[in-house]
């Protein structure tokens, strides 16, 4: 690319996962009422709490309004013009990967996530969501040797209804917001993992979501309980075709963590992000939260958001345990006309909780990227700490970068720091770096990587490489 | 080094740029032989700066006339980072600060794009760190600079010091230098000098921009270059630099001004 072009230019990279599978699907009418409730667990076979579960969030629901506080801006969004149920047609789940469809397959494995026996990566094991369900999850039964559990959703009501019933909606209770309710009403798929008492998991575990039809909404929900002693890492990833409507994507992901536990989540989210002006995208309004339950219980979220027309998005953890551990490391990129609101909450309840915030905010193009955070610290979070440092990088002239950070303290013995600051990619960086023989893209790149260290030395090592890439990708040709 | 044999290695015809539009070098003329150090002078705003970007290839400055090759190739023609690549160096007046890339990973992969052009293998971490320890000997400088950011809370001096390093590691084979020895103290200046001396050898050549004789008497140039508006107006030995140190430079304003009297009265004619 030429030095005379400019740091505008550098976003339009094409998307490169924006291909529609042509396959057979299942789908509901669009629009919601309780017969579409119904409908949806009904086609799973749920028992009966779960129905009441969802029933109980719809109405709910109904008697909500959407939040309006985020520094978003997006056309209302008709919740009735959406189709709340979509499967690819291959009913009952295939009892080996040799039944499944080749066409997902292939889909997965374009996305370069192999699930075949053959190519699947050797230390991870993936559960692969094709829009509303689970079409396959590697390393069953190597990891139920371990005692671990690790299926979808829906497989787990089925064959662990008691840890569900016990767990489902005790982080995230079914009226915590507009988003959560919603999918607590029409939730379809996602993952489920439980590690058993003082066992360590022996691989990283995996969800790749991928939304495939143009006007279906991705509702999933995903469970991990690590017991006494227990620890995992498990990442997801996220990407849907080119369209150019707006899908939504709500989904809920709900951490409990007992004493001595600790759950180590990623995500690296790649959702279609509309063009350059802004048409199409995903909206991807998500509810996540941790609960460390136990005592020196510890949860990482370490989070990569690149994709999204708009991203609503706050992992958050409660930290009740004393001497609970909370972090949250986060790289948000935003281009074109992308707009994301996201950050974190950490709520303080134990003795001696501490907590860390690392949030990296990249806004290119004309697109708007705000840290939200809350920090919030109880009157009996005696000893309680909290470190936060919220970075904005802006490339271009036309990008914002915004940061509300939010604290509450009600312990005066709670130590609370926030560092901030902002820069800019200048053109005399870039030309410094040019001299001394390093190409212009390399040059971003570099600039970016290095501006994202902290949070990708988080990553499971696999992804972190992963992330680098995807990040250069996504600024190719917005700077000059 | 003069010798008249050596290899060309730059030749800058009639070079014209602008900047904003606003037209800043008026035609420089100069040739640069392998082995040789040449000194551009003059004032403030009388274009060295300027010569030396667009050299390098800043983006801010556009050619508007005028050719410069490089060993015979249209150096112009090249984007900053294939010009860095094939020898061509520029040490800033104010190097750039880039935070959060590490300067050995910098210094690494830019001493690697530099060797990949000559057709030599990459180093791998372990032997550019070898190499990279033996090179800061150049310029005295401490090891625990190359984990730090680059040029990032670096003094004026560790700055200086750094493009002298980069120097050494690239090896490059023309080295333009512009305003080195500004905001140096003595011992600094004494320490980039003698690392621009430790470097300048029979192939490469080396352009030194400054404003002061004091560089000079460390590091002696076989060419004196004097530049105001936009063109040399006088090219001369070592002597020439003493001599702009005795007298000031007013006797170039009137030099210039009897010059660009002798255009404007020639230009009425032409046009007729």
């Amino acid at each position: 690319m030429s030095s005379t072009a400019t740091v505008g230019d550098l976003v339009s990279q094409p998307y490169k996962y924006g291909f529609v599978t042509d396959i057979e699907t299942e789908k509901i009418a669009k629009g919601l009422d309780e017969d579409v409730v119904r409908l949806i667990s009904a086609k799973k076979q749920e028992p009966a709490f779960l129905l009441d579960f969802r029933l109980r969030a719809y109405r709910q629901w109904l008697q909500m309004q959407e939040p309006d506080w985020a520094a978003l801006g997006f056309p209302a969004i008709n919740y009735q013009n959406i189709i709340y149920y979509a499967a690819p047609k291959q009913q009952e789940k295939k009892s080996s990967l040799d039944e499944v469809d080749p066409k997902l397959l292939e889909t997965f494995e374009k996305l370069g996530i192999p699930i075949s026996e053959q190519k699947r990566l050797s230390n991870v094991a993936v559960d692969a969501v094709f829009d509303s369900v689970s079409i396959a999850t590697t390393y069953k039964e190597k990891l139920a040797e371990h005692g671990v559990i690790f299926c979808s959703i829906s497989e787990a009501v089925k064959e662990h209804p008691e840890l569900i019933e016990r767990y489902l909606g005790t982080v995230v209770p079914s009226n915590d917001n507009f988003f959560a309710a919603l999918n607590s009403a029409v939730f379809s798929d996602g993952s489920f993992v439980f590690i058993p008492r003082g066992v360590e998991c022996p691989m990283e575990l995996s969800t790749y979501f991928r939304i495939n039809s143009g006007d279906t909404g991705q509702f999933e929900r995903t469970l991990i309980v690590a017991e006494e002693g227990a620890s995992v890492s498990y990442l997801e990833g996220c990407t849907a075709p080119m369209f150019d409507t707006n899908q939504l994507h709500a989904a809920v992901v709900e951490l409990v963590v007992l004493d001595d536990a600790s759950i180590k989540y990623s995500t690296v989210q790649n959702w279609y992000a509309g063009d350059e002006n802004g048409v199409g995208g995903i909206y991807n309004f998500v509810t996540k939260r941790g609960q460390c339950r136990g005592d020196r219980s510890r949860i990482s979220w370490t989070q990569v958001e690149t994709g999204s027309a708009i991203t609503w998005k706050y992992p958050s953890c409660v930290l009740q345990g004393a001497d609970s551990v909370g972090e949250f490391y986060s790289v948000a990129l935003t281009n074109n006309r992308q707009q994301a609101d996201t950050g974190t909450k950490m709520v303080h309840v134990g003795p001696r909780t501490r907590s860390t915030i690392v949030s990296k905010g990249i806004s290119a193009g004309h697109s708007a990227n705000s840290y939200r955070g809350l920090v919030q610290v109880g009157p009996k979070a005696i000893g309680a700490r909290n470190f936060s440092q919220c970075d904005s990088m802006l490339i271009g002239d036309h990008a914002a970068a915004n940061t509300y950070p939010y604290i509450r303290c009600q312990q005066p013995e709670a130590r609370i720091e926030h560092e901030a600051s902002t820069s800019r990619i200048s053109a005399d960086q870039l030309f410094y770096l040019q001299s001394r023989g390093i190409g212009f893209e390399e040059a971003v790149s570099m600039m970016v990587s290095g501006f994202c260290r902290d949070v990708f030395n988080q990553l499971p090592m696999e992804f972190a490489a992963e992330a680098d890439k995807l990040l250069a990708l996504k600024l190719e040709g917005s700077v000059g | 080094m003069i010798r008249p044999d050596a290899p060309v290695l730059l030749e800058i015809r009639d070079l014209r740029a602008s900047v904003d539009e606003q037209p800043i070098l008026k035609g420089v003329n100069l040739m640069i032989r392998a082995g040789e150090i040449h000194a551009v002078m003059g004032r403030n705003g009388s274009g060295k700066s300027t010569l030396s970007k667009v050299l390098a290839g800043h983006p801010a400055y556009s050619v508007t006339g005028g050719s410069v090759l490089y060993r015979g190739e249209d150096l112009l023609a090249l984007e900053p980072e294939q010009r860095a690549r094939i020898g061509l160096f520029l040490g800033f007046q104010y190097p750039i600060e880039i935070p959060g890339v590490s300067n050995l990973e910098f210094l690494r992969v830019a001493t690697n794009g530099r060797r990949l052009a000559q057709g030599q293998e990459e180093l791998d971490t372990f032997a550019f760190e070898d190499l990279v320890r033996e090179r800061l000997q150049v310029v005295q400088m401490d090891p625990a600079f190359l984990e730090r950011s680059v040029n990032e809370g670096f003094s004026g001096g560790e700055k200086k010091r750094n493009e002298i390093l980069q120097m050494a590691l690239l090896e490059p084979l023309v080295a333009i230098l512009d305003e080195t020895d500004s905001g140096l103290d003595i011992d600094a200046l004494r320490i980039v000098a003698g690392g621009v001396n430790h470097l300048a050898g029979p192939d490469n050549a080396t352009l030194l921009i400054t404003h002061y004789q004091r560089l000079l008497d460390v590091i002696t140039p076989d060419f004196v270059h004097v530049m105001a508006a936009g063109r040399i107006l006088r090219t001369g030995g070592k002597e020439l630099a003493l001599e702009l140190e005795d007298r000031g430079y007013d006797w170039v304003d009137e030099e210039l001004a009897s010059l660009e009297a002798g255009e404007a009265a020639r230009t009425p004619l032409e046009v007729a």
